[in-house]
């Protein structure tokens, strides 16, 4: 909002004269703004001799910022858990240099974080051209408010016309907020992206009713265009630490950083083996695996294979495994390269939350069970007898001594 | 405690089918049922209410069939809801959705707490909740699957969670808060919450009722638009492996040989 303070005023007419959208008028010798019109774009509070007209909040995006050809550059929001890069930053910088070469334009990397900066040059190595930094000690934990003001801040500043970021718990968290900011679009959990030759849009592909859809969403009106993409479905390029690139530190005013919410503590749970969302491989238990020690054997097999353990409602609710691990409608989404389900009957709930998985390989004693219309190699077995036998060959093929 | 809640209808997976040869959904006997998550969020509020005192009112914006959604809410004992409908509203996506959403909360008065599904299983998106919290300027703590009222009622300490673990925060009122399935167990209707509801009258707020800008409700109001869709086929993968037991693993154990997988 822009707002006049009445003692101030002059009526001296500077900021009628600038306002390019005739939002503003001079009414008994002092400025009235007309809300509906007003753009805030602040163009009045730099005119105003008297210091007399503050703009309030998050301003939104002028009229004049919305030429979209004034918006340039590929960015990717890098994420970064206690301290350590998560996989999908390096994915989206892969996808981000192809679109910047498409648009002729820089691909740039956000880093916000404590202690940060050493970690700048790791993104130059893995493809970007030029690295803003944000590096403050009240950006140790996922604070939003200021992770998202921040980077609302960043890109009203400098323009860019596109920006990614990984849909993970800290990229959906903040980045809508980040969007809503800017009022623009922002296309959730992507798993395609591409620029339009005729456009230069960009063609966000994504699943929707589950998976059971793709949809292709572009936005055309608004800059910049957000999208949060998948972990696991773009390709990271080899590093290559001859590449050069710039590391530019961003100074911010001090109450950019104040946040509503206090994060008293981070906890990194000892899982065995890679998280779910972000293994390569997931081994997934279902109700077929009857039991805690057959669970046990999927754990030994799951950390042969250097796998994430998943599950189904069924399983969870029984509390063979915890409840983070379940994977579908109302648990978790995941998209490995390989995907196993022992004892998984296939239920379309369970299904949207792995059919993106490369391979996909079933165990079922039943062999009309769903999961074997999608799994790319189905096995018609008893769990009892498949996995002992798998587990003891794969852990023979590398080399690792079966418990 | 003004409560807010925000519920959406969505279509019943379980009863959605596709139609493989023109890439569509087949709207016929799909069930709408309130999105799963959402009755957690009812759930979170419901306790906050028990707690704390004060009124639950759930708000959805869809057809005036979404009635049938804010009567269920009734039912489990939230104390009165809204349907936010108008032709007006249609095509919106998440930009405009929180805009509508966010002015009919204003129209409710001032709130101490919103509650909000992790996702909605039909749009998936998980933006909404994140994006009412900026346009109603309060917090916002996503994924909850923990929530404690501390500081005397007048602040919460919760349990975000993510994918290598979980924060512990706090936040004071107000705020708005995405909740998991974990979080809770939602309780189920009494039969007195069933009368109340059969009989509640369940306001149908158009645009001008909250007193919406046009340009930012619905299609008008969406930068996102579908430019077009496909239905993926998986059915090309399908091979079952032949032989025994013994048979079988040989060959996934070759298949993942092949895949570079060992
Ligand atoms: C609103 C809603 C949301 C839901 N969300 C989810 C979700 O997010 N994730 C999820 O997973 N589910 C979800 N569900 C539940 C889902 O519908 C199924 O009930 C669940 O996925 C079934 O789990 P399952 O395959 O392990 O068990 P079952 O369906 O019981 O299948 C067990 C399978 O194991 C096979 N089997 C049994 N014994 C053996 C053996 N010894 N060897 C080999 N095979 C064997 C059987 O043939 C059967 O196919 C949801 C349900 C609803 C209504
Ligand atoms: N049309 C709607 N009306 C009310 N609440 C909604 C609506 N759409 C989304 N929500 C809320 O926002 C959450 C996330 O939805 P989404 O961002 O669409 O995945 C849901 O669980 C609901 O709590």
């Amino acid at each position: 909002m822009v707002t006049v303070d009445i003692e101030k005023c002059v009526g001296c007419g500077e900021c009628e004269d600038v306002c390019t959208f005739g939002a503003i008028s001079i009414v008994d010798e002092k400025a009235v703004v007309d809300q509906d019109v007003c753009t805030r774009c602040g163009a009045c509070a730099e005119a105003c001799p008297e210091g007399a007209i503050e703009v309030k909040g998050e301003a939104g995006l002028s009229g004049q910022d919305r030429v979209l050809e004034d918006w340039k550059g590929v960015w990717v929001v890098a994420e970064t858990r206690h301290g350590n890069f998560a996989p999908v930053t390096f994915e989206l910088l892969g996808k981000g240099r192809e679109l910047a070469k498409d648009l002729s334009t820089e691909l740039t990397a956000v880093l916000m974080g404590k202690d940060i900066k050493a970690q700048a040059e790791t993104l130059i190595v893995r493809g970007a051209d030029r690295v803003l930094v944000v590096d403050n000690p009240a950006l140790e934990n996922l604070v939003d408010d200021v992770f998202a003001r921040i980077l609302a801040r960043l890109a009203r500043d400098e323009k860019p016309e596109i920006i990614l970021a990984g849909a993970t718990a800290m990229g959906r968290s903040f980045i809508p907020q980040v969007a809503t900011l800017l009022e623009t679009g922002l296309t959730a959990d992507c798993t395609g992206l591409e620029i339009s030759p005729d456009s230069r849009n960009l063609l966000q592909t994504r699943p929707a009713f589950g998976g059971n859809l793709m949809a292709t969403i572009v936005c055309d009106t608004t800059r910049p265009q957000m999208a949060t993409v998948r972990p696991h479905v773009l390709k990271a390029l080899d590093p290559d630490p001859s590449r050069k690139g710039r590391v530019v530190d961003v100074e911010l005013e001090k109450d950019l950083f104040n946040s509503r919410i206090k994060v008293l503590e981070s906890v990194v749970e000892e899982v065995e083996g890679p998280g779910l969302t972000d293994a390569e491989i997931v081994i997934t238990a279902g109700r077929g695996v009857e039991n805690q020690k057959y669970i046990a054997l999927l754990e030994g097999l799951a950390h042969c294979m250097e796998a994430g353990i998943g599950a189904t409602r069924a399983v969870t609710d029984a509390g063979w495994l915890p409840g983070r691990a379940q994977i579908g409608q109302t648990g978790v989404t995941v998209s490995p390269k390989l995907y196993m389900g022992f004892g998984v009957s296939g239920a379309i709930q369970h299904l949207v939350g792995m059919q993106g998985a490369d391979i996909i390989v079933a165990v079922n004693k039943d062999p009309d069970a769903p999961i074997f219309d999608i799994a790319t190699y189905g096995i018609v077995g008893d769990v009892k007898e498949v996995l002992p036998l798998l587990y003891q060959r794969i852990c023979q093929e590398r080399g690792i001594e079966d418990a | 405690m003004n409560i807010v809640v925000c519920i959406k209808q969505v279509p019943d997976a379980a009863s959605v089918k596709w139609d493989h040869e023109k890439g569509t959904l087949i709207r016929d006997g799909v069930q709408s049922v309130i999105n799963p998550f959402d009755y957690n969020a009812i759930e979170a509020a419901l306790s906050l209410k028990d707690q704390l005192g004060g009124k639950v009112t759930a708000v959805t914006m869809g057809p005036p069939q979404a009635q049938d959604a804010i009567r269920e809410a009734m039912s489990m004992g939230v104390d009165a809801g809204v349907v936010v409908s108008d032709r007006a509203f249609a095509g919106a996506d998440t930009l405009a959705t929180t805009y509508t959403l966010s002015m009919a909360i204003k129209k409710l008065g001032t709130v101490d707490a919103v509650l909000c599904g992790k996702q909605a299983i039909d749009g998936d998106t998980a933006q909404v909740g994140p994006g009412l919290a900026v346009r109603l300027d309060i917090p916002c703590v996503t994924c909850i699957g923990e929530m404690e009222v501390i500081g005397g009622g007048k602040a919460l300490r919760v349990k975000r969670m993510c994918e290598q673990g979980y924060d512990i925060i706090e936040v004071a009122f107000p705020v708005l808060l995405t909740v998991l399935a974990s979080l809770n167990t939602p309780r189920v209707p009494s039969l007195k919450g069933k009368m109340r509801a059969r009989k509640a009258d369940i306001p149908l707020w158009s645009a001008d009722d909250i007193g919406a800008d046009k340009q930012k409700i619905g299609l008008v109001g969406s930068p996102t638009k579908v430019f077009s869709t496909h239905i993926p086929k998986f059915e090309a993968r399908r091979e079952m492996l032949q032989g025994s037991v013994e048979e079988q693993v040989e060959a996934l154990i070759e298949k993942f040989k092949e895949a570079g997988i060992i």
